[in-house]
């Protein structure tokens, strides 16, 4: 017997190609250049900061993010004495971004519910175009406003808010200056950001699957309870991502925290207390009269910054394509 | 059974012949009517006329071509048709005698009153099996006096479910096939208590076994409650139905053309074109 092993004449696999047109070529390469060339617009901006920031990495430590004081001083002797810590300015940003969150992010979520499910069709094109107008418009403005009109009424609020739930910690002062405070930034902050988070959840609301929409009104559902039980779960992820996208704008905002903030180098968590920190509003303030040592240790701070927002832009991307694919 | 009728050319008829009781048999539920129905989207007159009385207890099928206005009538019987942003009715849809389009009606009352099961399995993603069949309760806010696990136990079992989720009530609803989400969304619809059962098409996404799993819950379901389904398949109006009412869209709105007992309907219809349709000819 032949131990015959029978062979099957299996074919070689074949390389598939194709030969491009050179105008394809061309154009592809266009393409690439173009996209790849913000991304190496960013690693250079985040290169830049790390490179000239890093001599007050270098100098304060560890110190440079965990301690508060910030000073250029020419001693006596001439010689230039610096202490460069940002512990206020971060603590003071997550404040005020937290700040800006906590009001703007019901506001958002209830008017995409609004525009979404209860809007008439007129005043849903209206809205939807004023609140886009919004996000398109110059920081500086809503700066302005906060400080001249916004500014009294804050303080108002916040004499009241003080008056009822001083017990509550971060809801105390030391003293009665409720002026230009964390409070009345993050106030102008979360207007800052209703439009962004406003839209992402508009968008992930109006993609709830209709026949779920329509299996909780066929029990019997309240319009209400239909959006609790149906497009809430459904949106939930989304929200959570437009908020992130909201803190990504929160944390970088510059002129409008600057109009309306004392910035002061001193942690401080009395939110109603007038003085708190924000990292883009210190280096304006610093950088036109800073020092050649000073300005590294702001672009240092610009670098921390650039960590920050990128990272939390970064997670918010994650949670919405997540949300958005899943299509939970 | 009446086995005669299976040498009967017409087998549907035989079929229904089986099927069929007397009405007034089935005391239970509560009788819906619907008199003179129009349906518009937009300036699309969709459904011109429809009189229709479903007796308490009883089980009717609309059949009928694509297109021909079932669909549409049984969304105007609990009031989901006006969820299109352009429909408009005209016309009466009485439920114990009293008009559910009256001026100052709670819609959800009468949803409540009137379950409806969808073509596709509708089951809420989010939620566990348990908390599917409790949903309306919990969307309508009801106090129910009864024990939660007992009404759980007895909307699944009359959907016929229980015996294949009692042991993971806490589980996803996504992780059923499509025939179990169908009849958990039976079993939801039961726990409202409603006196009256819509079904669009429920078994037109599902395999053949799901398919008579649930006209055995319809059966099941038509002792206590009344019924009305849209089917496309006439074996299945013929399987389940008491009633069967004929529709049918001549190029103008679509309208009933007959109604009668479905072993009627089946073996000796009025109407030619209903003839036609059971028979197999068109449609």
């Amino acid at each position: 017997m032949s131990s015959s092993v029978i062979e099957r004449a299996v074919p070689e696999k074949r390389v598939l190609t194709t030969k491009p047109r050179p105008s394809d070529v061309a154009f592809r390469a266009t393409l690439n250049v173009m996209s790849y060339s913000s991304l190496l617009i960013l690693a250079a901006i985040g290169g830049f900061l790390a490179f000239r920031g890093f001599g007050a990495f270098k100098e304060n430590g560890f110190g440079f993010i965990t301690h508060s004081d910030w000073s250029s001083i020419v001693d006596n002797s001439g010689k230039e004495v610096n202490t460069f810590g940002m512990a206020a300015m971060i603590t003071g940003t997550l404040i005020i971004s937290t700040i800006a969150l906590v009001i703007g992010v019901p506001i958002s979520v209830l008017t995409a519910l609004f525009l979404t499910f209860y809007a008439p069709e007129k005043i849903k094109r209206a809205l939807v175009t004023v609140v886009d107008l919004m996000a398109s418009f110059p920081s500086i403005l809503y700066g302005l406003w906060g400080f001249i009109v916004l500014s009294p009424m804050a303080t108002y609020w916040a004499k009241l808010i003080y008056k009822y739930l001083h017990w509550i910690p971060f809801l105390n002062v030391p003293s009665p200056a409720f002026e230009r405070s964390p409070f009345l930034a993050g106030i102008v902050l979360s207007i800052m950001i209703i439009p962004i988070v406003t839209s992402v959840s508009r968008e992930i609301f109006g993609q709830t699957p209709l026949d779920r929409i329509q299996a909780a009104y066929a029990l019997g559902a309240t319009r209400w309870g239909m959006i609790r039980a149906v497009v809430l779960p459904f949106g939930a992820s989304g929200v959570v991502g437009g908020a992130m996208l909201g803190l990504g704008r929160a944390l970088g905002e510059t002129v409008a925290v600057y109009s309306v903030l004392n910035i002061v180098f001193k942690i401080n968590w009395h939110i109603l207390y007038g003085y708190g920190g924000n990292i883009a509003s210190m280096i304006v303030q610093k950088f036109g009269e800073a020092s050649f040592t000073e300005k590294k240790a702001l672009l240092a701070a610009g670098f921390v910054l650039f960590v920050m927002t990128l990272l939390v832009n970064m997670v918010a991307n994650t949670v919405v394509q997540r949300a958005v694919k899943s299509g939970k | 059974m009446s086995t005669d009728n299976s040498s009967q050319p017409n087998s549907l008829a035989g079929v229904a012949a089986a099927r069929h009781r007397e009405p007034g048999s089935a005391p239970l539920g509560s009788g819906l009517e619907a008199r003179g129905v129009h349906a518009w989207f937009g300036s699309h007159h969709a459904l011109e006329g429809v009189s229709l009385d479903f007796a308490a207890g009883t089980v009717t099928a609309l059949i009928g071509p694509s297109g021909c206005g079932k669909s549409t009538f049984i969304r105007t019987l609990n009031r989901m048709h006006e969820f299109i942003p352009s429909a408009a009715m005209a016309g009466e849809v009485l439920l114990d005698g009293k008009d559910i389009y009256a001026p100052g009606t709670d819609v959800t009352k009468i949803r409540l009153q009137i379950g409806m099961v969808f073509q596709k399995p509708n089951p809420f993603p989010s939620m566990t099996i348990g908390e599917n069949v409790l949903a309306g309760l919990k969307l309508a806010q009801i106090k129910s006096d009864r024990n939660k696990d007992e009404l759980l136990e007895e909307c699944l079992t009359r959907a016929g479910l229980w015996q294949e989720v009692k042991d993971r009530l806490g589980a996803h609803a996504g992780g059923l096939s499509g025939g179990q989400q169908q009849r958990l969304c039976i079993a939801r619809s039961l726990a409202v208590n409603p006196k009256v059962l819509l079904m669009d098409e429920p078994c037109s996404a599902l395999d053949p076994g799901s398919t008579l799993r649930i006209e055995d819950t319809i059966s099941q379901l038509s002792k206590t409650m009344t019924i009305v389904i849209v089917t496309h398949n006439m074996q299945q109006a013929a399987r389940v139905s008491d009633y069967t009412a004929f529709f049918l869209a001549d190029g103008g709105p679509g309208q009933m053309v007959e109604v009668g007992p479905t072993n009627e309907m089946f073996s000796r219809p009025k109407d030619e074109r209903t003839e036609n349709y059971v028979s197999g000819r068109f449609g």
